[in-house]
C-alpha cells in the first residue's frame, strides 16, 4: 500500500507538471487552452522523431524542440488567441478546439495510429529504479519528473515575483488596462506567458514520452488530466497545482485497486468530487478557481 | 408625426415566403422516401440527426452562451439508454423516445452542478462528464466493453420498412425540435435568452432569470441530442461506446454552428446542410477531410466569427426565420439624420436573432 501512494504521488509530479502550463495561461489570459493537450503530444512526437531519424537523445532534443515550443508559444498568443479572445470569451474555446483537431489530425497523418515511446531512446534509466527503505523500489525517471516539477513549479514562483517580466506579466493579468497605463506592454506580457507556458507543455510531453506511450490522438487525456489537476489544486499558489496533480495520482491509483477499470474513473470522481466541494463551499462561483499564480503573488 | 416614427415589425416579405417554402420542403421531405433510393433515403436521415446536433448545440452555445465540448455524452447516452430500454423488452422505436426523455432526465441533476461553471471550465468539465460516462457505459455487462452490443430487437422488421420508419421519426424529430426551439425564441423566454447572450450579467440586473433559462437551454439541447444519438443507433444498429461518446460529435456540431452562423436560428441549419455536404464530397478523403474540418473551423472563429448566415444576415439584413424584432425607419425620418435613405434600412439597434 505504501508502495502505491509513493507511485501516485510521484505521477502526480507528471500531472503537476502538464497542469501547470494549462493554469499558467488561464492565470494570465483567462484563456483554457483545449489544444494543451494535442501540443505535449506535438513535442512527444518532435522528440520521436529527433530521437529516431537523427540519434539525438531526447535529453538533447529538448535543446531544440523547447525553443520551437517557446516560438509556437508565441506564435499561438499573436496569431490565435490575441485575435479569438476580442471576439469574447467563447470565440477562444472553439479556436483551440479546432486547432487540436488540427494538430491530433496532422499528426496521425505523419505517423499513423502507432503507439511510440520515448522509452527506447534513454537506455536503462526508463526501468531503473532505487531501492527506498520497506522494499519499495521507486523508478529514477519517476522521481526525475517529480524533481522536474518541483523545481519548475519554484521557479515559475520565483519568476513571477521577483523579476520585473514576471511582475509585468502578473500586472496584465490583473488588469491589463492599468497595467498599459504604467507602460506595460499587454501584448509583450502576454506573448511570453504563452511561450513560458508552452515550454512546460513541451517539457510535460517530453516526460509522457519517456514514462508512457502515445499516439496522435493521445492529447485529449492529457488535457482532462491537466484540466483536472488545476481544478482541483484550486486557488492559492502554484503550488496547489502539484497537490493538485498528487491528489488526482492517488485517486486513479485508489480506483484502479476497486476496479481493474478504475484508473480513470477515479480521477474523474476524485474532479467532481473536488469541484462540489469547491462550489458548495464558495459563494463566489469558479471564478477565482484556477487563478493561481497572481491571485498569491498579489 | 406618426409617419416618422419608426416601426417594430417581427415577420418580412421574405420571412413570410420562407415561412411558406418551409412548409413544402417538409411536406416534400415526408412523401421523399417514395421517390428516394435506400442510400439516399440513409443519407436523408443523418442530415436530419445532423440539423438536431447543430441546433441544439447552437442553442446551448449561440443562445445561452454555454459552449460545451461534452454534448457527446448526451448522443451516447441516448443511444445506450435505447440499448436498455430494448433489452428491457420495450419496442425499439418507442425505446428510442423514452430513452430521450431519460437523458433529457440526466442532464437535470448535471446541469444543477456544472451551470455554474463559466466558459472554458465548463466546456472541459463537460468533456470530463462525457468521458466519465464513458468509462461508466463500458462497465455494463450488456454493453461488453468496447466490443459493443446492438439494437437487435430491430431486425424484426424488415430493412425497407425499418428505413423508412427512421427517415420519417428522423424528420419528425427535427422538425419538432425545430419548432419547439423556434417558439421557444419567439417567446418570453427568447428575449430572456438574447439578453443572456448579449450580457448575462446585464440581464441578471433586469431580472431575467439567468440560470433558469440556460437549465432550460442545457435540458432541451440534452434532450435533442439525446433523440439524435437514439436514432443514430436505429440507423447503425450497432452500439460501440467508442464510436458513441467520441468528441468527434461534438467536433461536428461546433463546426456546424460555427460555419453556419453561431447564434442564428438559420445559421445552424445552413451549417449542417454545408457539412451534411461536404462529408458527401470530401468524407472519403479520411484524415485530411478532419484536418479541414478542424482547419475551417478555426478560419471561422478568427476571420468570421459570425459565420455565413450571421454575416449574410448583417450585410443584407435578411431574415427568413426571425425570432426576435427589427426596428424599421420611414424614409423621411432617416432623411433628418442625413443617411440615405431606403425605404427598408433597418437601423443598427436591430437585433441580431
Amino acid at each position: 500500500m505504501t508502495n502505491q501512494i509513493v507511485q501516485g504521488i510521484l505521477l502526480g509530479g507528471y500531472y503537476a507538471l502538464i497542469a501547470c502550463g494549462l493554469s499558467f495561461m488561464f492565470s494570465v489570459m483567462r484563456i483554457i487552452n483545449l489544444a494543451h493537450g494535442s501540443l505535449a503530444v506535438l513535442s512527444a512526437f518532435a522528440l520521436w522523431l529527433l530521437a529516431s531519424r537523427f540519434h539525438i537523445s531526447p535529453f538533447l532534443g529538448l535543446l531544440i524542440v523547447l525553443p520551437l515550443m517557446a516560438a509556437i508559444g508565441w506564435a499561438l498568443q499573436r496569431f490565435l488567441l490575441e485575435r479569438s479572445a476580442r471576439g469574447g470569451a467563447l470565440l477562444p474555446i472553439l479556436t483551440t478546439f479546432g486547432l487540436a483537431i488540427v494538430i491530433d489530425n496532422l499528426l496521425f497523418e505523419q505517423f499513423g495510429a502507432d503507439t511510440r515511446s520515448l522509452a527506447p531512446f534513454i537506455g536503462s534509466l526508463s526501468y531503473d529504479s532505487w531501492e527506498w527503505p520497506g522494499s519499495i523500489y521507486v523508478g529514477k525517471l519517476a522521481v526525475i519528473i517529480f524533481v522536474t516539477a518541483v523545481g519548475l513549479l519554484g521557479g515559475l514562483q520565483l519568476f513571477l515575483t521577483r523579476t520585473g517580466l514576471g511582475r509585468a506579466i502578473r500586472a496584465t493579468s490583473a488588469d491589463p488596462d492599468t497595467a498599459g497605463l504604467v507602460g506595460i506592454d499587454a501584448r509583450r506580457a502576454n506573448a511570453v506567458a504563452a511561450s513560458i507556458a508552452m515550454v512546460t507543455v513541451g517539457l510535460a510531453g517530453a516526460f509522457l514520452g519517456m514514462r508512457a506511450t502515445f499516439d496522435p490522438y493521445a492529447g485529449a487525456p492529457q488535457l482532462l488530466f491537466a484540466f483536472e489537476a488545476a481544478v482541483i489544486g484550486g486557488a492559492g499558489s502554484l503550488w496547489g497545482t502539484l497537490i493538485g496533480g498528487i491528489v488526482l495520482a492517488l485517486a486513479q491509483t485508489l480506483g484502479a485497486q476497486v476496479h481493474p477499470q478504475g484508473f480513470l474513473i477515479g480521477g474523474h470522481v476524485a474532479f467532481l468530487i473536488a469541484l462540489f466541494i469547491r462550489l458548495s463551499t464558495s459563494g463566489l462561483g469558479l471564478r477565482g478557481l484556477l487563478r493561481l499564480p497572481a491571485g498569491k503573488a498579489s | 408625426m406618426s409617419a416618422a416614427s419608426p416601426v417594430i415589425e417581427r415577420g418580412t416579405a421574405a420571412s413570410r415566403i420562407a415561412a411558406i417554402a418551409v412548409a413544402l420542403i417538409i411536406a416534400l421531405l415526408a412523401i421523399a422516401p417514395q421517390f428516394l433510393s435506400a442510400g439516399a433515403v440513409d443519407r436523408m436521415t443523418a442530415l436530419f440527426i445532423y440539423v438536431i446536433l447543430a441546433a441544439m448545440w447552437n442553442a446551448l452555445a449561440g443562445f445561452g452562451g454555454l459552449v460545451s465540448v461534452g454534448q457527446q455524452v448526451f448522443f451516447g447516452l441516448g443511444a445506450y439508454f435505447s440499448i436498455r430500454l430494448a433489452d428491457a423488452g420495450l419496442n425499439p422505436f418507442v425505446a428510442l423516445f423514452v430513452s430521450a426523455i431519460v437523458v433529457g432526465a440526466v442532464s437535470w441533476p448535471i446541469s444543477l452542478f456544472m451551470l455554474r461553471l463559466r466558459n472554458g471550465e465548463f466546456a472541459i468539465g463537460m468533456w470530463v462528464i462525457a468521458a466519465l460516462t464513458h468509462l461508466l457505459v463500458n462497465l455494463d455487462r450488456l454493453v461488453q466493453g468496447e466490443t459493443g452490443t446492438s439494437l437487435i430487437s430491430l431486425n424484426v422488421y424488415d430493412a425497407s420498412t425499418r428505413r423508412v420508419a427512421i427517415y420519417w421519426l428522423a424528420l419528425a424529430s427535427m422538425t419538432a425540435l425545430l419548432a419547439v426551439l423556434f417558439g421557444l425564441l419567439r417567446g418570453s423566454t427568447g428575449a430572456a435568452i438574447r439578453a443572456i447572450r448579449d450580457n448575462e450579467d446585464a440581464a441578471a440586473s433586469v431580472g431575467v432569470r439567468v440560470t433558469g433559462t440556460k437549465r432550460l437551454l442545457f435540458v432541451l439541447a440534452a434532450f435533442g441530442i439525446g433523440i439524435a444519438g437514439a436514432l443514430w443507433l436505429a440507423t447503425s444498429i450497432t452500439f460501440q461506446p467508442k464510436t458513441y461518446f467520441s468528441v468527434q460529435w461534438t467536433a461536428y456540431m461546433i463546426f456546424m454552428v460555427l460555419v453556419g452562423g453561431i447564434g442564428t436560428f438559420e445559421g445552424a441549419i445552413l451549417g449542417a446542410l454545408l457539412f451534411f455536404l461536404i462529408e458527401t464530397w470530401f468524407g472519403g478523403a479520411g484524415v485530411w477531410y478532419l484536418i479541414g474540418l478542424g482547419a475551417t473551423a478555426l478560419a471561422f472563429s478568427l476571420l468570421l466569427p459570425r459565420g455565413l448566415w450571421g454575416t449574410l444576415e448583417e450585410r443584407f439584413g435578411l431574415r427568413l426565420l426571425p425570432v426576435g424584432y427589427s426596428v424599421r425607419i420611414p424614409v423621411n425620418a432617416t432623411l433628418t439624420t442625413g443617411e440615405t435613405a431606403s425605404p427598408a434600412q433597418t437601423t443598427t439597434s436591430r437585433e441580431k436573432a
